[in-house]
């Protein structure tokens, strides 16, 4: 895996990208937990050349940067300048949560910049008779068992931290606080931005995969962007909460591995 | 010194099992359950004759504050209160220190300055102008304020207020979260250049640094006592000194709640259970809501978590005896209370701007009354001295009351016998 660090938003945001694999191009954005390469990306580097980019702040050594940008428009253009730096001009857009809802707001703002669009139970709507549930409003320490359907698995370890070492489970508080915030910055205090007004520009061929068990997002908001983006696909997982790709990686990067290869270009 | 009344005006009927039965006091106890709107008038109305009755009593100061969605303290607008006491006590002596309204809360900021420039104008001239920040409780969870721009907005909000006091001339302020073309406030405070300002804080080390810089009054407000506080302070005057500025006692203010009787078993006896509601269910909120993820600046949030877990203690497991011992409350004869004042407050943090908070979670009327005026009789007095003899000069007091001490009314002698 190769790591680099990109300046862009006339130097001031520095994002730190993790990329590995080979193939087309696939870029994922991660949700409010921060990023950590896991065995989903490793299973979708062996189809695709994955970028992963730490969303602005997340990264410890630059967490200030995020005080640069004042709103999702910064934001979408920041993603734009660094898909050009990566000398990415089109790619799948793999996004997770509030990543979820960056890519389908990068898909309609650049709709030529995606080729497909996989949504892992995004953000971006409200209803409310089935609020989304503000995770950082929650007691932390029941937010594991609210992200995930088994808060006791490797994979909620693996994002919770929860070793023994004092140290690792301090700088663990850290990431998470300061990962949901980072990304909480945009969503504040509901996660409905205007994606309604700018989702019908979105072109790419459209996959939502969701938990069946999601806590935080509920399933029936997949039904928000199939009523929006013509031909969109929704699987849901068995046995995931709001995190299904680390939950069940197998069957969720084999959905988005058949899904984006189905719907390379020529 | 300057000892000022403080009231939060909290529901004081709250069901006995409240914080069993419900998960927070603040941002989403649900009205229609707990309370009554005739009810609350009347708490209000009784709020008013308190801080009245207080500021007829000999007390420097009338303070109220502002919070939102809760039964903790529901004064959302503070200007309100104010506004009634400015008009009530005209021709005395005493400050109107309003601690205050919100500035982030407030769209545009700007409607602060117009409001404290009313009650200055209104007031003669006897206007402290707190600016807090406010909390995340009451700015991001209950009006929508992004955690992370919490503070940025305080601070624009902050200097965009000093200047519409100030300016000569229309001006165009042209901020990062406000934008105003045309800023020429009327009215404009009787007090030049403005009104005294108080900061008020929890301890926040960031907030030490802005209050210094800025030369403002940097009041602690905490419901764990002087005792708890001497750490938190030291760090406050530690940065006074750093930065060159004067350790004058007036540049720090601190919340003390308080009980006085006519003997310390009588002080329990009176208000024990008062002060077991008010730690127990007027501040029973989740730990969480103090700090949503983006409100504490990185360098804090890391301190905080690294630093070896100085567990708060929880009040709910404490009892009347414990909150006295531990200094939460100064409870006891008017003797007790002058001394541990003396010595825990005044002398152990350096303080030369009091609030005493009397009206304490249940406490009835008749009973806050009757605290009021033995504070004002057998404490206040020999409080009052304090750093005379060294000759500091209150730069944060209005002016024009730096010198006077309230007459007593007699009226009041006359009613609170």
């Amino acid at each position: 895996m190769s790591q680099r660090t990109i300046a862009v938003w006339d130097g001031k945001v520095r994002i730190r990208v993790h990329s590995q694999g080979s193939g087309p191009a696939l870029v994922f954005l991660h949700g409010p937990w921060g990023l950590t390469w896991d065995p989903f990306l490793d299973e979708l580097a062996k189809s695709f050349t994955v970028h992963a980019p730490e969303h602005p702040g997340t990264t410890p050594e630059t967490p200030d940067d995020i005080y640069q940008l004042d709103g999702l428009w910064d934001l979408v253009l920041c993603y734009d300048e660094l898909l050009t730096a990566l000398g990415v001009d089109n790619a799948a857009l793999v996004g997770h949560s509030f990543g979820g809802m960056l890519a389908c707001e990068l898909a309609a703002a650049y709709p030529a910049r995606v080729r497909c669009l996989a949504l892992i139970a995004p953000l971006g709507f409200w209803r409310d008779g089935e609020r989304v549930v503000n995770w950082m409003m929650l007691d932390p320490a029941r937010l594991p068992e609210y992200v995930f359907r088994d808060p006791k698995s490797e994979a909620a370890r693996r994002m919770f931290g929860g070793g023994d070492d004092p140290d690792a489970a301090a700088d663990a508080r850290v990431r998470l606080a300061w990962g949901m915030g980072a990304t909480g910055k945009f969503i504040w205090p509901i996660p409905d931005k205007g994606l309604k007004k700018r989702i019908h520009r979105v072109t790419a061929p459209t996959l939502l995969v969701w938990g069946k068990e999601d806590r935080l997002v509920p399933p029936v908001y997949a039904d928000e962007f199939t009523r929006r983006i013509g031909g969109a696909r929704v699987h849901t997982v068995d046995g995931a909460g709001h995190v299904p790709h680390l939950e069940r990686p197998d069957v969720v990067a084999r959905m988005v591995r058949e899904f984006a290869a189905g719907e390379r270009s020529p | 010194m300057k000892i000022s009344a403080f009231h939060l005006m909290p529901h004081r009927e709250l069901p006995d099992d409240f914080e069993k039965r419900y998960e927070s006091v603040w941002v989403t106890p649900p009205w229609w359950e707990l309370a009554d709107a005739e009810r609350v008038g009347q708490y209000y109305n009784w709020t008013l004759d308190e801080l009245l009755f207080a500021a007829r009593a000999g007390f420097d100061g009338v303070c109220t504050n502002e919070h939102h969605q809760n039964a903790y303290g529901f004064m959302p607008s503070p200007n309100i209160m104010g506004a009634v006491l400015a008009k009530a006590t005209n021709g005395t002596n005493v400050a109107i220190v309003q601690m205050g309204a919100t500035l982030p809360t407030s769209n545009p900021p700007i409607r602060v300055a117009e409001e404290y420039a009313m009650l200055d104008c209104i007031s003669g001239g006897r206007l402290v102008a707190g600016l807090p920040l406010g909390s995340a409780m009451d700015v991001n969870l209950c009006y929508g304020i992004t955690p992370m721009e919490h503070r940025e907005r305080y601070r624009e909000a902050f200097a965009l207020t000093l200047k519409a006091w100030q300016s000569r001339e229309l001006f165009a302020w042209n901020g990062r979260y406000y934008q105003l073309a045309n800023v020429n406030l009327w009215p404009r405070p009787i007090q030049q250049p403005h009104p005294p300002v108080w900061v008020p804080g929890s301890g926040s080390i960031s907030t030490f640094d802005f209050a210094v810089d800025n030369d403002v009054c940097y009041c602690f407000l905490s419901y764990s006592g002087a005792k708890a506080a001497k750490t938190m302070m030291q760090g406050y005057w530690d940065v006074v000194a750093k930065k060159g500025r004067e350790t004058n006692p007036y540049r720090a203010g601190f919340l003390q709640l308080v009980a006085v009787a006519e003997s310390d078993a009588a002080a329990e006896a009176k208000y024990a259970r008062h002060v077991e509601y008010f730690y127990h269910k007027c501040l029973h909120w989740p730990i969480q809501y103090l700090s949503p993820p983006g409100n504490q600046d990185y360098r804090s949030l890391v301190a905080a978590a690294k630093s070896n877990i100085r567990r708060a203690e929880d009040p709910k497991s404490l009892r009347y005896r414990d909150f006295v011992e531990k200094g939460y409350v100064i409870a006891g004869s008017a003797a007790t209370v002058r001394d541990r004042i003396k010595e825990e407050v005044v002398k152990g943090l350096r303080v030369g701007n009091l609030m005493v908070l009397l009206q304490i979670g249940s406490m009835p009327h008749e009973l806050t009354l009757e605290n009021m005026d033995r504070f004002a009789r057998d404490v206040l007095p020999s409080l009052r001295g304090e750093w005379n003899d060294e000759g500091w000069v209150n730069h944060w007091w209005p002016e024009r009351l730096r010198g006077a001490a309230a007459p007593r009314a007699a009226a009041v002698a006359a009613a609170g016998s």
